[in-house]
């Protein structure tokens, strides 16, 4: 079976897909901190953060279809904890309501941290969803490696990226199995049988990892993973980097000066 | 009389929970042959080929010799670099993110320069007509694509032994026949285990029959596959009928 999502647009060759990885990640980690970093009343920084975000959309070559619909995944998380902000105590109350003994009162301060909040997680699921749909999994764990993320985390998320799928099919396989019997029964029967094979595949997966590791060792493995990293800082990657950080710093600058 | 490239005597192995797997078999390999491995499930074979380069190790420091030296820690990475072992599953040998990563892992473990390395990844992909699928994902490569990339990963270290645990099994004729193409063409010395005897009457120059954890016969690819009482002894009527079609 083949299992593409996650790598799916970082093939299409744009400006953005051609930049230094290690360029890509301290650009759009900077340009995170600056959005977390803006009080939401300067709603000019929000705005030229926005164009931005549009201009390196456009770069990528991918479809806003796609940024949309991944954003969307991440939506749920960030309304559970926006929804209650809201109803925060403040100062000046907007809008009160009472249902019985309960009185929910909105008020202007929990409404403005409400804008705040939503609008600068939003902007970061935008940089963070340019980043990773522009840099296939490997290059990005190369990237950060070289960044000086721990080796032990970097080789786990690398075999997590490689085996996962292939963990996905034989859980796939065992269900189909398990269908392919299923005649009948009660749901707890089923719900029972579920178990089972999550235990099986738990079993399986260790001695998967006991397999790879006699792998791992015939081809002289030694504790310590080594990859080449074939990054190199070009023109593009400067002007990327000079405009995104000339930008961010006016924004600064005039935000403080005005603001 | 050519050199021994690989020296077994009495070698025993018995797994922790008591199971004997191989009890006091010999075996000597000559470089440049293609010896087939035979045998049941349970013979004893995949047992067999992880004493080859260290893996497994039973008390004896000198029951294996490879290129004439025991299997002692001091040389157990060198042996690992002179014998290339490809595991059944192709999903167990490629456990790196990309397909280069995984080809260049053995060499960059040598500690081969990079140039060194990259050519050598090059070289290995294009012997098992893989060019240009270095920057693929395994997860994206087709069964035959995995099991020929799994082969290139032990080839890119420059190998003089290469060790195969079944390599034709789950692959579908075409790809099968391709697999064979590849290992005529290898100028390795080669140890192929398999229950796969037409693969073993194509490639192979002599042909061992294990069983329980033995050599139990020992000769030229004709002389074993034509044995009929031996091979009916070691397996069904099946295999027997498909070997009679492929020696004649």
């Amino acid at each position: 079976m083949e299992h593409d999502f996650i790598d799916r647009y970082s093939r299409i060759d744009s400006f953005m897909s051609r930049l230094d990885p290690r360029v890509k990640i301290v650009g759009l980690a900077a340009l995170m901190v600056c959005i977390v970093s803006t009080a939401p009343a300067a709603l000019p920084a929000f705005a030229v953060y926005g164009a931005i975000i549009l201009v390196l959309t456009r770069l990528s070559g991918i479809p806003a279809a796609v940024i949309l619909k991944r954003m969307l995944v991440a939506a749920p998380f960030i309304l559970m904890i926006v929804l209650f902000i809201p109803f925060f105590r403040g100062e000046t109350v907007v809008l009160s309501r009472t249902f019985g003994s309960v009185t929910f009162s909105v008020t202007r301060e929990g409404l403005i941290l409400f804008w705040g909040v939503c609008v600068k997680a939003f902007l970061s699921l935008l940089s963070v969803i340019l980043l990773t749909a522009t840099t296939d999994f490997p290059t990005l764990l190369k990237a950060i490696e070289k960044l000086g993320c721990p080796k032990v985390l970097v080789m786990v998320l690398s075999f997590m990226y490689r085996y996962i799928f292939v963990i996905q099919d034989e859980f796939m396989m065992m269900r189909q199995a398990k269908d392919a019997r299923s005649v009948g029964g009660s749901r707890l029967f089923h719900w029972r049988a579920l178990a089972g094979m999550v235990g099986v595949l738990f079993v399986r997966s260790y001695e998967r990892a006991e397999a790879v590791y006699l792998a791992m060792c015939s081809r002289g493995f030694d504790g310590n993973v080594r990859t080449f990293h074939p990054f190199r800082v070009t023109v593009a990657d400067a002007a990327f980097f000079l405009t995104l950080a000339v930008s961010l710093s006016c924004v600064k600058v005039l935000g403080a000066l005005y603001g | 009389m050519a050199e021994k490239v690989v020296e077994i005597k009495k070698l025993y192995y018995a797994y922790p929970d008591g199971t004997k797997a191989l009890s006091g078999l010999d075996l000597d390999v000559f470089r440049g042959e293609t010896l087939g491995i035979i045998g049941a499930n349970g013979a004893g074979k995949s047992t067999l080929l992880l004493h080859l380069n260290g893996i497994l190790r039973n008390g004896a420091s000198d029951a294996v010799k490879v290129l004439g030296r025991d299997m002692t820690d001091k040389n157990i990475p060198f042996i690992r670099s002179r014998v290339g072992l490809v595991f059944q599953d192709p999903e167990n040998q490629l456990f790196m993110p990309t397909v280069f990563d995984d080809v260049a892992f053995g060499p960059i473990n040598m500690g081969m320069k990079e140039g060194d390395v990259r050519r050598a990844v090059e070289e290995a992909l294009k012997e098992v007509d893989l060019p240009g699928f270095a920057g693929r994902s395994p997860h994206h490569l087709s069964v035959g694509e995995k099991k020929r990339a799994a082969i290139a990963t032990v080839l890119s270290m420059k190998p003089d032994i290469l060790v195969l645990d079944e390599p034709s099994s789950n692959l579908d004729p075409k790809h099968r026949r391709g697999l064979i193409d590849l290992l005529r063409r290898l100028p390795l010395t080669m140890i192929i285990a398999t229950h796969d005897l037409p693969l073993l009457a194509e490639t192979c120059s002599r042909i061992c029959v294990m069983e329980e954890g033995r050599v139990e016969a020992d000769g030229k690819t004709a002389d074993i596959l034509q044995n009929y009482p031996l091979l009916e002894d070691y397996d069904t009527g099946a295999l027997l009928h498909i070997s009679r079609r492929s020696t004649t």
